[in-house]
């Protein structure tokens, strides 16, 4: 008896603290419901893999997204990392002929240094993240345009190509990578220190500092982190185009901030789940494939996207305000 | 609706029947209560009894799940804190709600700006704001900035502002937690002219000394539950019976003070200076000791505990722990150095309102509960469990948000954090401010264990009985340099009042 009374209340407290995961999942599944009968394709294995495919990338920029907005910043500056590791490697590894994974290396690190820089400069120099990281986008851009003189390669290793494109047991590399990362982000923000205070850092930078957390070091680590993640989505790139450019991932900072957004995560920091951030990222996805097998044009497209996006949040802000 | 003449004396407001549920929390069960106007009506109650809920039922901020409500009679809807300002019902809550870089009138006036033309009318606002601080007995700018004024300025603008409604009803959520002495008896100034004039003041406060200068009833809470009104007559109350209602047992000491023999000395203060406010404070501190911080609001209390914790370093001087001199310039150096500080606005510098209850309880010692970087879970949810239940937190869950639990409840999170530190210097900067008999008795208790167990406390605190009562030794402050040092059997509140003025 008492234990059921006591199972009651933590699933009531479950059901109250991811309601917005639990209502974007919700969501996800009726659009596919929807989508199934509408289109005759939507539902075959192959779309589905697919969708997954197209929604690697963004989901995960997301998960870096995710750690950032939690702790109450932003990084504008995702899609000009992602071209900056993407094109050096591309240069390196083909105009240069170094080891395709030296190359790859060099895309992690690339990606890590310049998100480090900006962690630094937001932490020391005590700039908004808005700031540094707009500074960023244009600067990170402007190195990888400059490096490769505005010029695209073409045809790369064959170690590259199938991370883009190959596949495990008939999932889509990118789609495995991704998985990984979401499975070690929740790790990170579930089951050690730097994702407490993360949250902290987030939820109250004040009390945060009185608890002797070094607010520097958090933040060069997140913005690190999201780095990296850029690293790797510029690798998965460039395998999958078989080509590397400097003008690759222009908004796509803007997409993975939407899915952080649509995935429940407080826009002022201190809150969210990573979970919610994939399937932000996975409506997103479903909702562009969908479109694309109803052949609706791009510019419609956009205007949708933007709707559910603003729908999204506004749905689940209106639900908490009648609370 | 026309509006009925109301005397003095007259059934303005009540509550039947009323109750209020969250999740996992019945907060009020099945509550009576009304209020006359021309009197002051206390709700008292233990932290978390449900009293902060009852006035934001009042207030619309929250609605009950059942029972009726009346205001003149008549029964009504509370909707919204908008729609409780027509009804004539104006609250100033625990934690307060300015914006800070609005002026006086712009908050006074917040978001019912009169206006003129279409545009908004600045000078009725300030004649109007003017009118209303008047009635107050301020005399703060209008004009000035909400961020620029002290605790006890900021809350005569609330006060203002919710008068500035033409309230009938005033409902004070603990307004003296933040107030000296002399601000709070200007604050009964104010609340008896008010009440002259026919206003219904509800108060809610956890000191029994000023229930008894102020209150005409009595209305006790005891988890969530309605136990007795009683009317109570000025300056004659009976204390024992009134905490005996409220925390449902007899309690004999309110101040359990045990003596212990120092020990060694483990913090030595020399010339701590800053640019803004300290002057050459030198003290020490031994094991075993509860040194007592006295002082005005501003004489410089907090900054020098935090000087000494470094959360905000001093210019120069010197600080000593265990013989060796250490430079503490961050937190994390305090905390190295087993230093806590539980800070005193836990608002805004004790904790993360929303995140829960056991990650605010470890945040301060994550290191001792994770290997490396990861967090051992286990050891994590024992402390959270051990600390809470050793201070007697209040929740269903420790997973509940810190931001759902009362202030006192709050309070006991802060607390908890720096006792999972284990540290050894203990700074408790007003350790007792919004908490309840039962708990303050408790929290006594703990520094009684503390102190026993070879620890030094530092408690910062401006109520007089918890100063005399509890310290060993106490230190008076004074536009940030001692004033004075006072050694037990020594102190009386004139000493320390004059002291604290700087008039010896
Ligand atoms: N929004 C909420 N969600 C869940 N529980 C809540 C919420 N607000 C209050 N409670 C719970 O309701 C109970 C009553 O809380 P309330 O704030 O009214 O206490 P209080 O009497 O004002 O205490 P204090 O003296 O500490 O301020 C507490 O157990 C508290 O945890
Ligand atoms: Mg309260």
């Amino acid at each position: 008896m008492e234990n059921t009374k006591l199972l009651k209340l933590k699933n009531n407290r479950f059901f109250e603290s991811y309601k917005t995961q639990i209502s974007t999942f919700i969501a996800l599944i009726i659009l596919c419901i929807i989508l199934t009968f509408l289109t005759d394709k939507f539902f075959t294995g192959k779309n589905l893999i697919s969708v997954l495919r197209q929604s690697s990338i963004n989901s995960i920029l997301a998960a870096g997204m995710t750690f950032v907005i939690i702790s109450g910043g932003i990084d504008l500056s995702v899609g000009a990392i992602v071209a900056l590791s993407t094109a050096i490697m591309g240069d390196l590894v083909v105009n240069t002929g170094i080891n395709p994974f030296l190359g790859m290396f060099i895309a992690l690190v690339l990606g890590v240094a310049s998100g480090a820089i900006q962690g630094l400069i937001i932490a020391k120099v005590k700039i908004p993240p808005f700031i540094v990281t707009l500074g960023g986008m244009t600067i990170w851009r402007g190195i990888a345009l400059e490096y490769v003189d505005g010029s695209n390669v073409y045809g790369l290793p064959d170690q590259l190509k199938w991370l883009g494109g190959g596949d495990v047991f008939g999932l889509p590399a990118p789609v495995l990578v991704a998985m990984l990362v979401y499975l070690a982000s929740w790790f990170l923000l579930k089951k050690t220190k730097f994702g407490t205070y993360t949250y902290a850092i987030g939820g109250n930078e004040v009390a945060a500092r009185l608890s002797g957390i070094s607010i520097a070091k958090v933040q060069i680590l997140i913005y690190s982190f999201c780095g990296l993640l850029c690293g790797i989505s510029g690798i998965l790139i460039a395998g999958r185009i078989n080509a590397t450019s400097a003008v690759v991932g222009t908004g796509y900072e803007l997409d993975a901030i939407a899915a952080v957004a649509i995935g429940g995560t407080s826009m002022s920091g201190g809150k969210g789940i990573i979970w919610g951030t994939l399937l932000g990222a996975l409506v997103m996805g479903v909702i562009r494939n969908g479109l694309n097998l109803m052949r609706v044009s791009p510019y419609y497209q956009q205007i949708i996207i933007g709707i559910v996006i603003v729908g999204a949040v506004s749905i689940d802000a209106i639900r908490r305000n009648k609370k | 609706m026309k509006e009925k003449t109301v005397n003095i004396g007259d059934v303005i407001f009540e509550m039947e029947n009323v109750t209020k549920k969250f999740p996992g929390v019945v907060a009020l069960d099945n509550i009576q209560f009304n209020l006359k106007a021309g009197e002051v009506h206390v709700l008292l109650g233990e932290n978390g009894a449900g009293k902060s809920t009852l006035i934001k039922t009042m207030t619309g901020a929250h609605k009950p799940t059942e029972g009726t409500i009346k205001v003149n009679g008549e029964v009504v809807h509370i909707e919204d804190p908008i729609h409780a300002q027509e009804l004539g019902i104006g609250a100033v809550y625990q934690e307060f709600n300015l914006v800070p870089f609005l002026d006086v009138a712009q908050n006074v006036f917040l978001g019912k700006e009169p206006k003129k033309n279409g545009v908004i009318d600045r000078e009725y606002m300030i004649k109007r704001t003017k009118e209303v601080l008047n009635m107050v007995g301020s005399d703060i700018d209008p004009t000035v900035m909400v961020e620029s004024l002290g605790v006890a300025s900021q809350q005569m603008v609330e006060i203002a502002k919710a008068l500035n409604a033409d309230s009938k009803i005033l409902i004070l959520d603990e307004p003296s937690a933040v107030l000296t002495e002399k601000e709070i008896n200007k604050l009964f100034e104010v609340i008896e002219r008010l009440v002259k004039k026919g206003v219904g003041v509800v108060y809610i406060s956890h000191r029994l000394e000023e229930i008894n200068v102020i209150a005409d009833r009595v209305t006790v809470l005891r988890d969530g539950q309605y136990i007795e009104t009683v009317k109570v007559e000025k300056n004659n109350i009976d204390k024992n019976e009134l905490v005996r209602l409220m925390v449902g047992r007899q309690l004999d000491d309110f101040f359990p003070k045990h003596d212990v023999v120092p020990g060694e000395e483990i913090l030595r203060v020399e010339n701590l200076s800053t640019h803004k406010l300290l002057k050459n404070i030198s003290f020490s501190l031994k094991q075993g000791e509860i040194l007592g911080i006295g002082g005005l609001v501003g004489a410089g209390r907090t900054e020098l505990v935090k000087a000494i914790f470094g959360a905000e370093p001093a210019d120069s001087g010197k600080i000593v722990v265990k013989g060796k001199e250490v430079t503490i310039r961050t937190p994390k150096e305090g905390i190295l150095n087993r230093i806590g500080l539980a800070p005193e606005d836990r608002k805004l510098e004790g904790l993360v309102q929303i995140l829960e209850i056991d990650k605010n309880i470890n945040m301060a010692s994550l290191d001792k509960v994770s290997n490396g970087p990861f967090i051992n879970e286990q050891k994590f949810n024992s402390v959270a469990a051990d600390m809470s239940e050793k201070l007697k937190v209040k929740t269903p869950s420790l997973k509940q948000l810190v931001c759902n639990l009362s202030g006192g409840n709050q309070q006991k999170v802060v607390l908890s954090k720096w006792l999972a530190c284990e540290s050894e210097i203990l700074i408790l900067d007003e350790p007792t401010r919004g908490i309840d008999v039962g708990a303050k008795v408790e929290v006594y208790s703990l520094m009684n264990d503390l102190a026993k167990a070879g620890k030094a406390i530092i408690m910062v605190s401006s109520e007089l009985p918890e100063l005399i009562a509890m310290s060993d030794r106490i230190l008076v402050m004074h536009e940030g340099s001692i004033s004075g040092e006072l050694k037990k059997g020594d102190y009386s509140q004139e000493k320390i009042l004059k002291l604290a003025a700087g008039e010896a």
